[in-house]
């Protein structure tokens, strides 16, 4: 972390997954893609990263025979997103 | 130290740059943010034609209904028939029209946002606008059979103007002015009955018209973010 920034946010795709999960309850792999404007892999290993630290959760379950992944962010995700939020803005009104 | 300064000039115009990038995926993720200007201002136009016509048939018939004898009085009933049929066809054309463009430019609208037209978003911003509406739209014909046409314009005014002011949520925030100043117009036309016709050319026209407009500049003007 350098100045209060979570160096997990620096990347704009990490970021935009939990901006959209701040917003929504829960979401799933297609609409996330669209949102965000990204390839299935590039997603799903943004993803994993996010999973790993315990600021998302993956939730499986089946559409009929399709199976459906969506994501919803944890209370720790929705704590580091707001820290980090809070991190940006104080830097811009430093330097402003 | 120059360098520094312009090291952190670069570092936040990141920052705004991540910010703001923030914002536009909150917004694009729960509201249907496609819908068009452009679709307002033909709206209103066509309103605006429809209230022209109206009013150049209710001034026709009127003049004709001018008449002293029974027979006259029988035959002018005969003619407000016509009249109401005709205003119903012009009201009908207005809508079909109005709602085919706002159908079209949104679904151009949306596929240049990258947004479902069908999704879960704008299926929310449906339900919310149709259920004031199609409660006005029952109102309205209750109106009719107990045969208070004057207070049409009013009705239809106050019950659009809370729909859109219900859909604030779901799109963009401004349509909430848009809904309460058709409120507005609605309660002020049902003091001043009798001027029905031109509440509604204000409503439904020129505020759509300036509304869209405002609208199409504002959002249209703005540089794509990638």
């Amino acid at each position: 972390m350098i100045e209060g920034l979570n160096k997990i946010f620096e990347s704009r795709v990490r970021l935009g997954i939990m901006s959209v999960l701040m917003v929504n309850d829960e979401i799933d792999f297609n609409s996330l893609k669209e949102l965000l404007n990204v390839t299935d892999g590039n997603l799903a290993s943004h993803i994993a990263g996010l999973e790993k630290n315990e600021y998302i959760k993956v939730m499986k379950e089946f559409v009929g025979k399709k199976p459906k992944t969506s994501f919803a962010a944890t209370a720790l995700g929705k704590k580091a997103f707001q820290d980090h939020l809070t991190a940006l803005e104080n830097l811009l009104n430093q330097h402003n | 130290m120059q360098f520094k300064v312009l090291f952190n000039m670069e570092n936040s115009k990141q920052h705004l740059e991540a910010l703001s990038g923030i914002k536009d995926l909150m917004e694009k993720s729960t509201k249907f943010i496609s819908l068009s200007g452009l679709s307002g201002v033909i709206a209103g136009i066509t309103a605006l034609v429809g209230a022209f016509l109206a009013d150049l048939r209710i001034e026709h018939y009127l003049n004709n209904t001018y008449t002293k004898t029974r027979l006259e009085m029988y035959l002018s009933e005969n003619l407000m028939e016509k009249l109401a049929l005709e205003l119903f066809v012009i009201a009908i054309s207005v809508l079909i029209i109005s709602i085919t463009f706002g159908i079209l430019l949104t679904m151009r609208e949306s596929k240049k946002n990258g947004q479902h037209i069908w999704g879960k978003n704008s299926k929310l911003l449906l339900l919310n606008l149709i259920v004031p509406l199609i409660a006005g739209g029952i109102f309205c014909l209750i109106l009719m059979y107990h045969g208070l046409f004057y207070l049409l314009a009013p009705a239809t005014l106050l019950f659009y103007g809370l729909a859109l002011f219900n859909c604030g949520k779901y799109t963009l925030g401004e349509i909430k002015y848009l809904g309460v100043l058709e409120i507005i117009l609605g309660l002020l036309s049902a003091v001043f009955i009798g001027k029905g016709l031109l509440f509604w050319a204000i409503g439904f026209g020129v505020l759509h018209i300036i509304y869209g407009g405002l609208m199409h500049f504002k959002y249209n003007n703005k540089p794509q973010n990638a």
